[in-house]
């Protein structure tokens, strides 16, 4: 075995290429250890664990990275990288892709991530699910090297998958491993990663469709610049982006939102948070549980009131009792008018 | 024999592994780690990670409120 007593660390994304590239070292006798990074945008199917639980049940969703792991027989390294990672979303030295997205940053800082990991632990490369012309910004041929440059992990980075098309790095000049045995996927086609994984006997992997982070979603970007126009700076706490993964958003006046729970799974997530924020809830009738983001008046608060009602079972009635309080304020009840859905201007919604 | 508790309330998984993970670090064999969560994702994630890392799970319970107390048990193996 060409591998015998090196080790390599792998990034694990929970998807199909890290794993397979992983598993293509672990064949030449390489000691490998996984590493995965949370950044807060990470999509991980929890919303869906939170409607799930609230409608009676039935198989949770797993963490891809846990389970692919767990397939490879590999330990996993989770690391929260929330505060690190807000440089990178917040000042992007390549600039973003079609939305917030800094893909190409975003490689690099997590190979950078991963280097120093290596270098703490004693490892000695690092491996990644890359494929040249695989990504539009990340994975293209001019990229690879930047990624490996920026990162500092030089030619200490091998990219199993399409590690022929590329110059040899240490790992393969030293020996540790064979290069005949790694792969030259190109393109688009997923057609080789799923002849290779048959190879591999690998018949259960995940392939999410809106790939692995909400920074590449249109419409969570759209909420996140909205969140950063709102408070006049670019800036954002955990708390912030999780809660742009849940409920409608509706920004009825530039100084506050409301955020609605569409189902009673949401409204518990959401409820979480009364103590931070003002929140409403219906009384007269079943209703979302809403919060309140910004710095609400009297009126304000009507209108928010008005909103929640609309999404409420009494969104026909003529009079709805509102109950509010959170942040401090005294509990309050309103009696107020649905909002008729057609009176909500669409660019209300984030 | 240690007990100790985990608040990850509210935390959406992975952070609810991500802080058992950390809170075990400090845990010696043996010790006994109660983590609260409301995360349903949790139950799959949290022993899929002892599983990994050579721990185990003693016991899930539902609690009010849609808690989840997950009772981990730290093995020998020096944790991540």
């Amino acid at each position: 075995m060409p591998g015998a007593g090196r080790k390599a660390v792998a990034l694990i994304s929970g998807g199909l290429d890290s794993m397979l590239a992983a598993r293509t070292i672990l064949e030449q006798g390489v000691h490998v250890e996984g590493i995965n990074f949370f950044t807060g945008f990470c999509v991980e199917g929890h919303t869906h664990a939170i409607r799930r639980r609230a409608n009676g049940g039935g198989a949770n969703p797993r963490n891809n990275a846990l389970w692919v792991a767990e397939q490879l027989g590999i330990r996993l390294h989770l690391i929260d990288v929330v505060e690190e990672y807000k440089r990178v979303v917040l000042n992007p030295k390549h600039g973003y892709g079609a939305n917030l997205n800094p893909c190409l940053d975003c490689k690099t800082f997590m190979v950078g991530r991963a280097r120093e990991w290596m270098e703490e632990h004693g490892f000695d490369f690092i491996i990644t699910g890359e494929v040249i012309g695989q990504r539009p910004k990340s994975q293209r041929r001019e990229t690879m090297p930047v990624v490996a440059r920026e990162s500092g992990a030089d030619d200490r980075l091998l990219r199993p998958l399409c590690a022929r098309r590329l110059p040899p790095t240490l790992p393969e000049r030293e020996g540790w491993v064979a290069r005949e045995r790694l792969h030259d996927f190109t393109g688009r086609t997923r057609k080789p990663q799923f002849a290779l994984a048959a190879d591999f006997g690998i018949e259960d992997y995940a392939q999410p469709a809106g790939g692995c982070c909400f920074l590449t979603d249109r419409q969570y970007s759209s909420k996140l610049a909205d969140l950063w126009t709102s408070r006049g700076e670019r800036d954002y706490e955990l708390d912030d982006i999780m809660l742009l993964k849940v409920g409608r958003h509706l920004r009825p006046r530039p100084h506050f939102k409301v955020i609605v729970g569409r189902e009673e799974g949401e409204n518990n997530f959401l409820s979480g948070y009364r103590g931070q924020f003002v929140h409403l809830r219906t009384v007269s009738h079943p209703g979302p549980l809403a919060l309140v983001d910004g710095e609400p008046g009297d009126e304000d608060l009507e209108l928010a009131a008005r909103l929640t009602a609309r999404f409420s079972q009494g969104r026909g009635a003529e009079r709805v009792d509102v109950e509010i309080g959170g942040a401090g304020r005294p509990t309050q009840r309103l009696a107020v008018t649905p909002m008729a859905p057609s009176a909500i201007p669409d660019d209300w919604y984030v | 024999m240690a007990r100790a508790t985990l608040d990850a309330r509210r935390l959406l998984c992975p952070l609810p592994v991500i802080r058992t993970q950390e809170r075990v670090k400090g845990l010696a064999p043996g010790d006994v780690l109660e983590v609260t969560c409301t995360d349903p994702g949790a139950l799959h994630d949290i022993p899929a990670w002892c599983r990994l890392n050579g721990h185990r799970i003693a016991s899930t319970a539902d609690g009010a409120d849609y808690e989840l107390v997950i009772t981990v048990v730290v093995g020998g193996a020096a944790s991540s």
